[in-house]
C-alpha cells in the first residue's frame, strides 16, 4: 500500500465515520418522531438524539466500584470504532472510493464484524459488575446466538446463487451490488427472496437491540440490562455505536436487496456531481425505507419478547423462513 | 457401595425493587433465580409508609374523609365511601337514596378511568408503548367527564357523611352518555389490541398463574380473585350505596372466552370486561337516579356535633377498581377525632398471591406479573419498623404476641 492509497483510505474513513454517526443520529431522531406520531404523540424534534449526545458528553461518567474500570471504559470504544469499521466494506450509492476497505474483506467479514459490537456490550456489561447487566449479557449473548442462523442462511443464498454466476467474489458484497439478485431469479426464486427479505428485516430489530428484540435491554424488567451502569460519556459513545449499527444494518439490507442507483433509473448525464448528489439521497431513502420497515413500525406495533421466545421466533420461525427462502433459490436454478 | 451425588447448581440470589423501572412504587422482591428461571421469590413491602392513619386520629371525622381520599391517588372516592359508610353506621345517620345514586355513579366512573390506567401500566411493561398511549388517551376521557361532574379529575372531593356535596342534574346527562358511547367503542379498540395481539398472548397466557385453589387458600380480592374464577364482589355479596337495585353481576373470564386460567391473560380480560360492565351501571344508575336531598344533614356543624356525640365502632366497605377496601373506624362519645381508624387497602389481600404467580417465571414475567395485580403500595403500607437506620421485620410469633398485648390494653381500658 503506498502512500496515497493510504491517505485515501484514512480520508474515506474519517469521512465515512462522520456520515454514519452524523446520519444514524438523524435516522434516530426521524424515527422517534415517526413513532410518537404512529402513537398520536407529538414526540421530540428530529435533533433529539443530538441534544442527547451533547449533553451526555458533559455529564458524570460514572465508573462503579466494583467494575474493571479498563473493560468497562473500553468497550464503548470498541462498540463504536468495530461499528464503524462495518461501514469501510458497505458499497453506498456507487460512490467512486466505495467501500473503502473493498478488496479486504466480504461478507463473512461483515457477519463476523456485526458481533463485535454486541459483544463489546457484553463485556461492558459483565465488567460492570451489575446483577442486571449480568442478566442483560446473558440474554445479549443468547440473542446473537439466535439471529446467526436466519442471517447467516440469507447470506449463503446471496453467494450461492453468485456462485452459480461465475463471479471471481461471490461472497464480495460489491459483486452482490453489481448484480442486484432481483434480476437473476425466476417467479420461485423470487418468492424465496421475498422470504429472505422478510427474514433480514426481522433480523434489523435484533441487531440493533430494539422491541421485539430488546430483552438484553429490556427497560421495564433488567432497567436497561447491559447499559445499566453507564453514563456520560460511556453511554454517549453507546448510542453512537448503535446510530452507526443503525445505519450499517440498514445499509448492510439496502446493499443485498435493493442495490441499484438513482442514476441506473433516470440517467443523469449533464453533471456529475447531480448525479451523485441524486445518487446519495437517493441512497438515504433507501435506508429510510428499511429502517421505517425494520425498526419503526415493528417497535411500536409489539410486545417485548421473552428471551426464551426471541430464540423460538429466530430459530423455529425465521430460521424455517430462511432456509426455506434459500431452498426455493436453489430449486429456481434447477428449473 | 458410594453413591454418586449431582450437585445441582446453586440458584443465583438477585433483588429487583425497592427503586426499579418495573414498579411504580416501592417493594422489594428477593428472586433466586437458575438463568432466567425464578425459583423462589420472597417480597418486603413497607417503603412507602406515610402515617396517614395517625394523622387521621388527629382530626375531625370530616377532614379524615378529605384525608382519606389521599390515601390513592388513582382510587380517592373509594376511600371515602368506605370511611363515609362506617362513620355512618357508627352515628345512625341514613343516607338519601340520591347521594346513593350519585356514589355509585362516581365510583363507576372512578373504577373505569383506573382500569385503564391499569391497562395503560401493563403494556408498558410488556414493552408494547402503543398500547399503553392508547389506553391513556381513552382514560382521558373518562376523566375529563368526572372533571367535569365533580371539579376534579382525580381527588373529586365528592363525599360527605350522609350523603354526597354536589348533584348531578339531568343537564349532564347528554354529556355523560356521549362519554359512555365513546368507552362502548373503545372497548372494542381496546379488546382488539390488548386481547388479539399475538405477542400480548405470547408475554400473558399462561403466564403468572393464580389457580382457583390457590386463590381460595390466599383469599385475593377484586379482579385478581374474580381472574382465577373466584366470584367476589362487594357490590353483589354485600350490595350498598345504589347496587343493589342494580342488575350486575361477576365478571370473570369465562364471560368472554368460557373458560378460567388464572394466568395475567384472564386478568387483562376481567378488567377489560369490567370497563363495560361499568360502562351498563352507570347507564342504568341515571337511568333510575330518583329524586331526593343530597345530604342527611346538610350543616357541617350540625354534623360534627352528632358526630363528636356518637359511639361506637363500624367497618365500611367498598369494591375499590382492585377489589374490596375496608376501613374500621371507632369513635367515642366527647371526642371530635375517631380514636380508631384502621384502612385496609385491597392490594393487601392481593400481595401474597405474587408468590404462587412468580415461582416459575421467568425473569421477564415480573414486571407484569407485579403489575397484574394492579398494586397499589401506598395505599397499603400502615406500618414500618424503624429504629435508629436499621428497618425491623416482625415474624408471625412477634406480631402475635403484640396483638394479644393490645387487645388486653383495649379490653383493661373499656373495663374501667
Amino acid at each position: 500500500m503506498n502512500a496515497t492509497t493510504l491517505l485515501l483510505t484514512a480520508t474515506g474513513t474519517l469521512g465515512l465515520a462522520i456520515f454514519g454517526l452524523l446520519a444514524g443520529l438523524w435516522f434516530m431522531g426521524i424515527d422517534r418522531v415517526l413513532a410518537a406520531r404512529m402513537q398520536a404523540r407529538i414526540g421530540p424534534p428530529i435533533r433529539q438524539p443530538f441534544i442527547d449526545m451533547a449533553k451526555l458528553m458533559v455529564k458524570q461518567n460514572v465508573v462503579p466500584a466494583n467494575a474493571i474500570p479498563w473493560l468497562f471504559n473500553g468497550a464503548p470504544l470498541l462498540a463504536l470504532a468495530s461499528a464503524i469499521t462495518i461501514l469501510l466494506y458497505i458499497p453506498m450509492a456507487a460512490l467512486p472510493g466505495l467501500p473503502v476497505l473493498n478488496l479486504h474483506g466480504d461478507l463473512v467479514l461483515i457477519m463476523y464484524l456485526l458481533l463485535i459490537p454486541g459483544l463489546a456490550m457484553v463485556a461492558g456489561g459483565l465488567s460492570s459488575g451489575s446483577p442486571y447487566a449480568t442478566i442483560g449479557a446473558q440474554r445479549e449473548m443468547v440473542t446473537m446466538i439466535a439471529y446467526e442462523l436466519p442471517l447467516a442462511s440469507t447470506i449463503i443464498a446471496f453467494a450461492w446463487k453468485l456462485a452459480q454466476l461465475d463471479v471471481a467474489t461471490p461472497f464480495s458484497l460489491a459483486s452482490v451490488a453489481a448484480t442486484p439478485i432481483w434480476t437473476l431469479v425466476g417467479p420461485v426464486g423470487f418468492m424465496g427472496l421475498l422470504l429472505l427479505l422478510a427474514t433480514m428485516i426481522l433480523v434489523a430489530p435484533g441487531e440493533l437491540g430494539r422491541i421485539p428484540f430488546d430483552a438484553p435491554e429490556a427497560e421495564t424488567e433488567i432497567a436497561g440490562g447491559l447499559l445499566v451502569e453507564y453514563s456520560g460519556r460511556n453511554l454517549a459513545l453507546f448510542s453512537l455505536s448503535l446510530a452507526v449499527k443503525t445505519i450499517v444494518v440498514t445499509a448492510l439490507i439496502v446493499g443485498l436487496f435493493f442495490p441499484w442507483n438513482f442514476t441506473d433509473i433516470v440517467a443523469i448525464t449533464c453533471c456529475p456531481f447531480l448525479a451523485a448528489g441524486a445518487n446519495i439521497l437517493f441512497f438515504l431513502l433507501k435506508l429510510f425505507v428499511v429502517l421505517f420497515f425494520s425498526v419503526t413500525l415493528i417497535r411500536i406495533s409489539v410486545a417485548r419478547f421473552r428471551i426464551t421466545q426471541v430464540v423460538d421466533v429466530y430459530w423455529k420461525v425465521l430460521g424455517a423462513l430462511s432456509i426455506v427462502g434459500l431452498i426455493l433459490v436453489m430449486v429456481d436454478a434447477r428449473i | 457401595m458410594k453413591t454418586i451425588e449431582v450437585k445441582k447448581p446453586s440458584a443465583y440470589t438477585t433483588q429487583i425493587g425497592p427503586a426499579h423501572p418495573a414498579l411504580k412504587e416501592p417493594v422489594m422482591f428477593t428472586l433466586d433465580i437458575e438463568g432466567e428461571q425464578i425459583k423462589k421469590v420472597d417480597f418486603v413491602p413497607g417503603m412507602a409508609h406515610r402515617g396517614i392513619e395517625w394523622m387521621g386520629m388527629r382530626r375531625n371525622c370530616i377532614q379524615v374523609l378529605y384525608l382519606a381520599e389521599r390515601i390513592c391517588g388513582i382510587c380517592g372516592i373509594t376511600h371515602s365511601i368506605s370511611f363515609a359508610r362506617a362513620v355512618e353506621q357508627i352515628a345512625q345517620i341514613q343516607v338519601p337514596n340520591r347521594a346513593h345514586y350519585i356514589r355509585a355513579i362516581v365510583g363507576e366512573l372512578e373504577r373505569i378511568h383506573s382500569h385503564l390506567l391499569w391497562a395503560g401500566v401493563a403494556a408498558h411493561e410488556l414493552g408494547f408503548d402503543s398500547a399503553f398511549y392508547m389506553a391513556w388517551r381513552c382514560r382521558e376521557n373518562v376523566l375529563d367527564l368526572l372533571e367535569y361532574l365533580t371539579g376534579n379529575r382525580i381527588h373529586y372531593a365528592m363525599i360527605q357523611i350522609g350523603g354526597v356535596r354536589r348533584d348531578i342534574v339531568p343537564d349532564q346527562f347528554p354529556h355523560i352518555e356521549e362519554s359512555m358511547k365513546f368507552f362502548e367503542e373503545a372497548y372494542d379498540k381496546l379488546a382488539a389490541v390488548f386481547l388479539d395481539d399475538t405477542t400480548v398472548q405470547m408475554r400473558c397466557r399462561d403466564c403468572g398463574v393464580l389457580t382457583y385453589d390457590e386463590a381460595r387458600q390466599l383469599c385475593p380480592v377484586g379482579p385478581t380473585a374474580r381472574a382465577s374464577g373466584i366470584k367476589k364482589d362487594v357490590r353483589i355479596d354485600h350490595p350498598y350505596a345504589a347496587y343493589a337495585d342494580l342488575e350486575i353481576d361477576y365478571m370473570t373470564p369465562d364471560v368472554l372466552t368460557g373458560e378460567v386460567r388464572g394466568d395475567v391473560y384472564d386478568r387483562i380480560i376481567t378488567r377489560l370486561l369490567e370497563v363495560k360492565q361499568s360502562v351498563d351501571l352507570v347507564r342504568q344508575l341515571i337511568s333510575m337516579l330518583p329524586d331526593g336531598p343530597l345530604l342527611a344533614i346538610p350543616k357541617p356543624a350540625v354534623l360534627l356535633a352528632k358526630l363528636k356525640g356518637a359511639a361506637g365502632e363500624a367497618v365500611g366497605r367498598h369494591e375499590a377498581p382492585r377489589g374490596e377496601v375496608m376501613h374500621y373506624v371507632r369513635l367515642e362519645a366527647g371526642k371530635d377525632e375517631p380514636v380508631a381508624w384502621k384502612v385496609k387497602a385491597s392490594s393487601y389481600s392481593n400481595y401474597l398471591s405474587w408468590i404462587p404467580m412468580m415461582e416459575g417465571a421467568q425473569i421477564a414475567d415480573i414486571p407484569i406479573i407485579a403489575a397484574s395485580i394492579d398494586p397499589c403500595i401506598s395505599c397499603t403500607d400502615r406500618v414500618a419498623l424503624v429504629r435508629q437506620d436499621t428497618r425491623e421485620v416482625l415474624t408471625k410469633e412477634e406480631l402475635h404476641r403484640l396483638s394479644v398485648e393490645k387487645t388486653r390494653r383495649i379490653q383493661a381500658s373499656l373495663a374501667k
